[in-house]
């Protein structure tokens, strides 16, 4: 084991030095660090455990603190996930925390200007308005739109008070806009959240699939684990789905570059080859899957011709690639945004799935399916109530889930809405719109900047009549727009935990204290609950905790006997030493490192968080259609037809973007654009083609373009450089919202300019 | 045998169900599930009036495969009213009103296509089953996105 210091180093060597290791051999531990300048590892006063709160991977680290302020970061050396490294972002990210410009104070708008007030006075402007709403027109008024970057506890308290105790069904968070699709795919084709793979199935895997991810770039850490395994004897052959050159296709065997919109009908060209070969394991299937009779049927007609028309790659490709997937033994896939965030984007994660059902490849060491996640505690919105879902993921569609709900708040089954699907952020957006949501509280998220059609979202939030509560660290262009700003504290500056997408669970831990007056997350949820004065059914305050840790306890037993299970977790067992996956319970203490072993699904119609969609409508299916289709609990094989997307390119708009997240920087940049390290390195934005994509005649090789979105209304809109969407102008690039819009629609070419790098 | 009748009534109801979804659909711009998932789901409409006018030629019947679904001119009238009006509460109402209005058309659409498929059973015509097989379903998911769609908006519309 070394420990090295990278500082400038890592910048332009952002993955590190190779420690190289053999098919089902352990990981070598490689510690990275980063200290300030001028500081040495002993005069560090002491260490903090955390993880990395910058990416989705979870990579544990300690925080350097001297003099009461964070001056350095260490990667965990015993945790199971990043065997001592770190990213970019996790060891200069953290830079952010001091910057100069952090919120200290609440704001309150008087005549039109934001001006600092005292706690009291925010808080009893909110109250006092969510009050005013509620006696007016009752909860339906009141919206909640959070982010994938809380903690477990704050998620799983703002949804016990949004739902038991003020009784809406208007709660999302933004992972609603990022990785909403794994959750999605994973209850299609399991009928439950939760993810069938672990990290360490990439010490074993004989092949690896990246669908759509570009895990070079977006877990940085995942990555060297792979790269260590590339340059180790047997190392597993890479399949490469993603239209760009990226450095994944780089190390692939095989690259297929889709036309954008056409992931459905590459995927299912796979998947008749793997039919046509007979590359199915029919006993697998007998015993634990329903549907392949219709999948065979939906896939006939799709041979690697009939797709590489449709997605412009070369038939013959298609084919090399089914033979990988058919003749993998420890098959691994991985998929993000590139599905997630395209036309039919559940449809085609879900035939991910089919193709590891079909193979009878779930629940073995190097057998599993990563559908990632974007955010680093996104997993903890789905599981704890954050997005919508119920906690524990409790199915909204079953009441005999509702009523246990109801049972561990102690309130009447009643007052948790139960009525529909929980609202999603699009829809929020479309009632504050119209005028029924009237109190929008936003947390740690900037949605004037991320979600799609900006102009309609801004002028959506500036509305009078919509009470905007915004709770962040920075003055977000969301701040800007609020009636209340509440400042609040972030990691480092405060205790809870979180768990990444192989449900491995982490404590970070307080390690300074937050500037000025702003507050934990958590604090402000609970001031608001008790200046609401909130009650269970027996007149006893409704949220039973006024910690951390008591959040963590009541989040316990509220998930025991659900899927993600923490009940045998602990603050005391998560410190020190290496996080923990879910499901960890008494009889599995050390947690659950492989789910779905011997096809034991959460599926079965009485246990299910879902029961499904129709993948086209988007219709629930009904809980009878589900027993009728799924009576054991089995894998569900679901297929889906290929469908255009709703917008291909036109003369006016001939080119299709699509867009993808830097090393450096993470979604608005409201952090890592505030991290000097983050900052410095080159620009590198700018279009990258395809290889087979003509350009515009007259275009320089290397173009960077103005766009304008081809939405409603836009159309007349002159796209330039100051036009331009952020993510364009700027060397970041975010997974989430306004991307989301950009990136299903076809834009005109404004002008060529110089390249920029 | 009455046939052309039942097909006749199909391709006139299959035709109301087409234009209702591209109403909704222009109508409700600001809904991007109503706005494109209308338009989507039009398009089998489209392919079922393909595939009755082709059979309908079997029972001297000549019926248009390809009849417009679209309010012509004031398609693009109605989209810029939806947007410019997406402030009000009361298009959220129509909201609600035009997919009563999808769900009741298509439970007439699925019944008609019922009755060809007894129809083409007591003379064995498979050719005839064929086409309500490929068919049917389809209406039959139309039905349930309605249903779906108002059962998620309607009480906010509803309550506040």
């Amino acid at each position: 084991m070394s420990t090295t210091d990278h500082t400038d180093h890592r910048i332009s060597h952002p993955w590190g030095d190779r420690t190289p290791y053999g098919s089902g051999e352990e990981w070598p531990v490689r510690v990275d660090q980063h200290l300030s300048d001028g500081i040495l590892e002993a005069q560090v006063d002491r260490w903090v455990q955390t993880a990395s709160i910058l990416h989705s991977n979870g990579d544990a680290l300690d925080i350097a603190v001297k003099d009461e302020r964070i001056v350095g970061v260490r990667g965990r050396a015993e945790d199971r996930v990043n065997h001592g490294r770190l990213g970019v972002k996790d060891l200069y990210g953290w830079q952010a925390n001091s910057s100069p410009d952090r919120l200290s104070r609440p704001l309150i708008r008087v005549d039109g200007e934001l001006v600092e007030t005292d706690w009291d006075t925010a808080m009893e402007r909110v109250v006092g308005r969510t009050n005013e709403l509620l006696d007016e027109q009752g909860p339906s008024a009141l919206g909640f739109y959070t982010t994938g970057q809380l903690f477990a506890e704050e998620y799983y308290t703002l949804g016990l008070i949004a739902h038991g105790g003020l009784g809406t069904n208007h709660v999302d968070g933004n992972t609603r806009l990022c990785t909403a699709t794994a959750a999605a795919a994973l209850k299609e084709s399991f009928g439950c959240d939760g993810q069938p793979g672990s990290y360490t199935d990439i010490d074993h895997a004989d092949v690896i699939a990246l669908y759509g991810h570009n895990m070079a770039e977006t877990q940085s850490v995942l990555w060297m684990r792979i790269l260590d395994r590339l340059a180790g004897p047997n190392p597993p052959q890479l399949i490469c789905v993603d239209p760009r050159p990226t450095e994944v296709a780089r190390h692939a065997a095989v690259h297929l570059a889709p036309r954008p919109g056409t992931n459905v009908a590459l995927m299912n060209a796979l998947l008749h080859e793997l039919i046509v070969h007979d590359q199915v394991d029919h006993d697998y299937l007998a015993a634990h899957a329903v549907g392949f009779t219709e999948l065979a049927e939906r896939v006939e007609p799709y041979t690697p011709e009939f797709a590489a028309d449709i997605c412009d790659v070369p038939a013959e490709q298609i084919r090399e690639a089914a033979r990988l997937l058919g003749g993998a033994q420890r098959l691994l896939s991985t998929v993000l945004q590139g599905f997630y965030q395209s036309h039919q984007a559940t449809a085609a994660a879900v035939q991910v799935n089919n193709v590891h059902i079909v193979r009878g490849m779930l629940g073995r060491p190097g057998c599993g399916i990563l559908q990632m996640n974007g955010q680093p505690t996104a997993q903890n919105t789905r599981e704890c109530g954050g997005d919508g879902d119920l906690p524990g993921f409790r199915n909204w569609s079953n009441d005999a889930h509702v009523e246990d709900l109801a049972r561990v708040w102690n309130i009447d089954p009643m007052q948790i809405p139960h009525y529909a699907p929980p609202t999603h952020t699009m829809q929020m957006m479309r009632f504050a719109e119209e005028g029924s949501i009237r109190l929008l509280w936003v947390s740690g998220t900037n949605p004037a900047v991320s979600l799609p059609e900006l102009h309609r979202i801004r002028s959506i939030l500036s509305q009078e009549r919509l009470f905007l509560v915004v709770q962040d660290i920075f003055l977000s262009e969301t701040a800007q727009l609020a009636d209340v700003v509440l400042p609040a504290a972030t990691w480092g500056e405060k205790t809870g935990t979180f768990t990444n997408v192989d449900r491995t669970v982490h404590l970070s831990e307080k390690a300074v204290e937050p500037p000025g007056e702003a507050r934990a997350d958590l604090e402000i949820f609970l001031d608001y609950a008790r200046r609401l004065d909130l009650r269970d059914k027996d007149g006893d305050p409704l949220v039973k905790w006024t910690d951390a840790e008591g959040a963590f306890e009541g989040w316990k037993e509220c998930s025991r006997g659900r899927p993600c299970d923490y009940s045998g977790l602990s603050y005391d067992t998560l410190r020190g030493g290496s996080g923990i996956q879910w499901p960890c319970t008494e009889d599995a203490p050390e947690g659950t490192e492989r789910i779905y072993v011997d096809g034991a699904f959460w599926s079965d119609p009485e246990y299910c968080e879902s029961y499904g969609r129709d993948l086209v409508t988007g219709a629930p299916l009904e809980p009878s259609e589900y027993k009728a289709l799924n009576p054991e609990g089995k894998a569900v094989l679901k297929a889906a037809e290929y469908l255009p997307a709703h917008e291909v390119p036109t003369a006016d708009y001939p080119l299709h973007v699509i867009t993808g997240r830097t090393l450096y920087h993470f979604h608005t940049r409201t952090k890592t654009g505030r991290a000097p390290s983050c900052s410095e390195p080159p620009p590198r934005c700018g279009s990258s083609s395809p290889p087979r994509t003509p350009r515009p005649p007259g275009s320089p090789t290397a173009i960077s373009l103005g766009c304008a979105p081809r939405a409603a209304g836009c159309r007349r809109r002159r796209a330039s450089p100051a036009s331009a969407p952020a993510w364009c102008s700027s060397r970041s690039t975010t997974a989430t919202g306004m991307v989301r819009a950009a990136s299903n629609r076809p834009t005109r070419r404004a002008r060529a300019q110089p390249p920029t790098s | 045998m009455k046939f052309d009748l039942v097909l006749k009534e199909l391709h006139r109801s299959e035709h109301d169900l087409g234009t209702l979804l591209m109403h909704a659909s222009d109508r409700h711009t600001t809904d991007h599930e109503i706005h494109h998932t209308g338009r989507e789901l039009a398009t089998w409409c489209r392919r079922h009036l393909r595939e009755i006018a082709e059979i309908g030629t079997e029972f001297d019947l000549d019926l248009d495969p390809e009849p417009s679904l679209d309010s012509g001119p004031l398609e693009a009238l109605q989209q810029e009213i939806s947007r410019r009006t997406g402030r009000r509460s009361a298009p959220a109402l129509l909201l609600l009103t035009d997919l009563r209005e999808i769900y009741v058309s298509a439970a007439g659409v699925s019944v008609d296509w019922e009755m060809l498929a007894q129809a083409a059973q007591g003379v064995k015509r498979h050719d005839l089953l064929a086409v309500t097989k490929r068919c049917h379903p389809d209406t039959l998911r139309q039905m349930t996105w309605a249903n779906a769609m108002l059962k998620a908006s309607s009480t906010q519309i509803l309550v506040s």
